[in-house]
């Protein structure tokens, strides 16, 4: 039932690193992190990796498969041929702490900016919210924040100096589930634009293909939030009607 | 000596799961300067593997609900050797912590009315438990997580800094809690996963919300995190720990592959509508209810089937007992020969709900068994067996303010011992982390206001030696080996079903796996040198020998009660004592450690109060109390 797989793993730190390839025993049924934890607790004790749950729930284990950004728990040992080089990598995106594991602290700095829920007046218990309603935003909160979309990102992916212009998918996504919250009375509309860099992104998909728990993050998120940014800047009649007051525009709500 | 960064702290939270964030957004509510420890990234705790619900007898579903009601349950769950205070408290106060988490931002499945939706669970008389999906727990940790952000916002507009009165020490893990000359908390020790560097955090008040003891058995739900770090600081800083010889295995844990043997399987399956068959096809749930729930469970397929929608003429599906009831009947199961192929029961609900309800309700179920048994769960049923999940036991502490018995010391969640007496019912988790994570939030502040310390020098410099320990040995075993015995050893000998002998082999076993133990060596990361004063940068070899630590004395302690118990009650059934005994009841076992060892004692429990008790009926509580228990008027 067992074999052997070949397997290259990026060992080093952030100066530097390189490819190192093992010999590791793999069973029916397993994942890649159990052949790296397999690794672990045989001959490389000090390879560094991050996981949790082990079931696709937590997003800790994200890296890069075959070129491919994957959580490792869920990615199955049966999806390769026997005789394939399996070759895992750090996220690309975001710098490296040691072996798989990287300084995420970028996608945490991006989400303290964004203002956060506002219910208003309504005091606990007094909430009504239809099901459907509350489940456009719940689809966004399905995020298990493994960051592999805005690791994906390519305004991000090979552009540093984007960083501090672009929130990414993660929190671009995070934008449009509090617009889209029924209860939520803030308006993100023109720092989704101005800080967060809803402009940038191009509607590629490629966050949407990653993404483990297949939210749309693109057509869902995204470009629904692309759309209210037009409706809120540049509708003729929106601005017209504001200009001569019959339209009062929301408060908007500054970065936090 | 080294420099080693000091922090300075009003209250420390170890621990970022429901219970340690909810601990210190009160904390800084009550405008204490608070420090929450988490042993892994921001949002990633336990928590997310959470999937049913939160209990709270809102009365959405059904008007018929309230406290009492809730009470009663948890009682009932808990086989009366719950802390009946702390389960006062939880089922009055859950509705407020749930309401307050929709004015934080979260977005619960609603009622045709607008309200948060309740589903049913076993052991609860209602439909009773807010949820989201099958994916409560995520709700919960990111609700969590974004109301901290949300405070930190507040402190970034008035003092320019985000974490000026609550910050996030990210992979960060505590190995001693620290003590002063008069035998006071003032402090906890840790070390900096990323760098390796060690860091002191000084502090009146410390709140253990740690989490559970599950990585010291093989097959456990649990995540890596969960080896019992706050039960062991607790114990090695003098504080005593209860219940310890309870702990749950949930009935449906996955059974294949083997890789993801013991992975949660919710229960939700069978509260909206799943059934448990044996090879033989047969629901065998029926023959399997004991003597204190017959009137309360359906006889027959017939009734049981109508309960979903007529509840009030119809009883519970027995599928719905208390998850140590279904345990134990699984196991029988499997041991009579009935079993799946690959040892556990068949969970079935392909064949009870529509491909598109099954994916509606149980969307990370179906997600899970396609990608990684590779089964479709609305067209075959699972394959599940039981699974080690929680520890009802955990650190002795106040009901009303979470405070433990070393001045200083909290703890809340499942850490915490007394809530859930032997067996907990599902859903009440989340729950009982809001309420006692707030509890204990307060009681920490509350102390912190009136007391000031100092760590002295020496504290400090046992903590780093002793961390260092496995690091520097030049020999010494690979930690991975030892920490397979142990779960090995625990899951045979310690595991759902329990008998004398192979208690004492227990006891036995892990009494040499302590001298190993000690004796486990790291070594040192390629390609860097050690450093003087610190630890090794992200070195996961040296981490887990740090945890075993841990893991071992939690072991012993279970083991040690569990020898000791001559009953079976929830989470504890033991072979040789297959009955439930009304005087064991009265007694918890309380466990200490003494010069490294140990030591466990009987303690009497503090009976019920008079107005609690009669929420019962007589001839139910003449099933669990001594005679001299019994309400006075009642008694002839």
């Amino acid at each position: 039932m067992g074999y052997k797989a070949k397997f290259r793993v990026w060992r080093g730190d952030a100066g530097e690193g390189e490819l190192k390839d093992y010999t590791v025993e793999v069973n029916e049924g397993e994942v890649v992190l159990d052949v790296i934890h397999r690794l672990q607790a045989t001959e490389a004790q000090d390879l560094a990796v991050r996981w949790n749950c082990k079931a696709g729930k937590c997003g800790s284990c994200s890296a890069e498969i075959n070129g491919r950004p994957r959580l490792m728990c869920m990615t199955r040992m049966s999806t390769f041929a026997e005789d394939e080089t399996v070759t895992v990598t750090p996220m690309r995106t975001f710098p490296v702490i040691r072996d798989l594991v990287t300084d995420v602290s970028y996608n945490y700095e991006k989400a303290r900016e964004v203002p956060s829920f506002d219910g208003g007046d309504v005091k606990p218990g007094e909430f009504r919210m239809q099901q459907v309603d509350v489940e456009r935003s719940q689809e966004f909160r399905k995020c298990i924040e493994c960051f592999l979309c805005n690791n994906t990102c390519h305004v991000i992916r090979d552009h540093e100096e984007n960083k501090e212009h672009f929130s990414g998918p993660r929190f671009l996504m995070r934008v449009a589930e509090l617009e889209m919250h029924p209860a939520d009375v803030a308006d993100r509309r023109q720092i989704a634009q101005d800080e967060f860099g809803l402009g940038y992104c191009n509607i590629t998909k490629c966050c949407t293909e990653v993404c483990p728990e297949h939210i749309k993050i693109t057509d869902n998120a995204l470009i629904p939030m692309k759309e209210r940014v037009v409706g809120r800047r540049y509708d003729p009649l929106v601005w017209l009607g504001s200009k001569i007051g019959i339209v009062k525009r929301d408060k908007e709500t500054p970065k936090a | 000596m080294t420099d080693i960064e000091r922090l300075q702290y009003d209250v420390v939270v170890i621990g970022a799961g429901g219970a340690g964030l909810r601990a210190a957004i009160e904390a800084r509510l009550q405008g204490k300067k608070t420090a929450i420890i988490s042993k892994s990234l921001f949002g990633k705790a336990h928590t997310v593997m959470a999937e049913g619900g939160a209990a709270a007898a809102m009365g959405n579903a059904n008007p018929n609900d309230n406290w009492q009601v809730h009470y009663r349950d948890t009682m009932r769950g808990g086989k009366f050797l719950n802390n009946w205070r702390m389960a006062e408290l939880h089922a009055k106060e859950a509705p407020e912590r749930i309401w307050e988490l929709e004015a934080w931002g979260a977005l619960f499945d609603r009622t045709k009315d607008g309200k948060i939706s309740q589903r049913n669970f076993g052991g609860h008389e209602y439909p009773r438990l807010a949820h989201v999906g099958d994916r409560t727990g995520l709700e919960l940790i990111r609700t969590c997580q974004q109301k901290i952000v949300a405070l930190q916002q507040e402190d970034h507009k008035e003092f320019g800094d985000y974490d000026a009165r609550l910050r996030v020490f990210a992979e960060t893990t505590v190995t001693r809690l620290l003590k002063d000359e008069q035998g006071r908390i003032c402090g906890a020790f840790g070390y900096i996963r990323e760098t390796g560097k060690f860091v002191v955090f000084e502090a009146p008040a410390v709140v253990l919300a740690t989490g559970g003891i599950g990585k010291s058995f093989k097959v456990t739900s649990n995540s890596w995190e969960y080896t019992g770090d706050g039960h062991a600081l607790a114990l090695l800083a003098g504080a005593s720990l209860i219940n310890m010889e309870f702990v749950q295995f949930h009935p449906t844990g996955m059974v294949w592959p083997p890789s993801v043997k013991g992975i949660l399987v919710t229960e939700s399956v069978r509260g909206d509508g799943g059934v448990l068959k044996n090879s033989d096809d047969k629901r065998f749930m029926f023959e399997y209810i004991p003597e204190v729930f017959k009137d309360k469970y359906a006889t027959t397929e017939e009734e049981a089937d109508g309960w979903y929608e007529d509840p009030d003429n119809n009883r519970r599906p027995p599928e719905l007992l208390p998850r140590d009831e279904v345990a134990r009947a699984i196991n029988s199961e499997v041991k009579a020969g009935r079993g799946s192929p690959h040892g556990g029961v068949f969970l079935d609900i392909a064949s009870r709900l529509k491909p598109e309800q099954i994916i509606k309700r149980l969307p990370s179920m179906h997600h899970q068994f396609k990608e990684l048994a590779d089964v479709d769960i609305t067209a075959e049923p699972m394959e599940v067996g039981p699974t080690c999940h929680y520890v009802m036991g955990g650190v002795e502490v106040d009901p009303d303010t979470a405070a433990a018995l070393v001045p200083g010391l909290f703890a809340a969640g499942e850490v915490s011992g007394g809530m859930h007496g032997s067996n907990r019912l599902g859903g009440n988790s989340l729950s009982d982390l809001l309420v006692f994570g707030r509890r204990a939030g307060l009681g920490a502040s509350e102390y912190a206001s009136a007391t000031t310390v100092s760590v002295p020098e020496s504290e400090i410099e046992a903590a780093m030696a002793e961390a260092l320990e496995p690091y520097e040995r030049e020999a010494g075993e690979n930690p991975y080996t030892v920490h397979q015995e142990l779960q090995q050893t625990m899951n045979d000998l310690v595991g759902i079903i329990r008998r004398e002998d192979e208690l004492e082999q227990a006891i036995e076993a892990l009494g040499k796996l302590r001298e190993r133990v000690q004796n486990v060596a790291v070594a040192p990361s390629a390609g860097a040198s050690p450093k003087e004063g610190q630890g090794p940068a992200y070195h996961p070899g040296w981490h887990l020998a740090l945890d075993l630590r841990n893991m071992m004395i939690v072991s012993e302690c279970v083991a040690r009660a569990a020898l000791e118990r001559q009953e079976s009650r929830g989470g504890h059934t033991r072979d040789d004592y297959p009955k439930m005994s009304a005087d064991w009841r009265k007694v918890n076992l309380v466990c200490r450690v003494r010069d490294g060892v140990v030591e466990l004692k009987r303690q009497d429990m503090e009976p019920m109060r008079e107005d609690l008790l009669s929420l019962f009926e007589l001839d139910e509580l003449q099933k669990y109390l001594t005679e001299g228990e019994l309400p006075a008027e009642e008694k002839n």
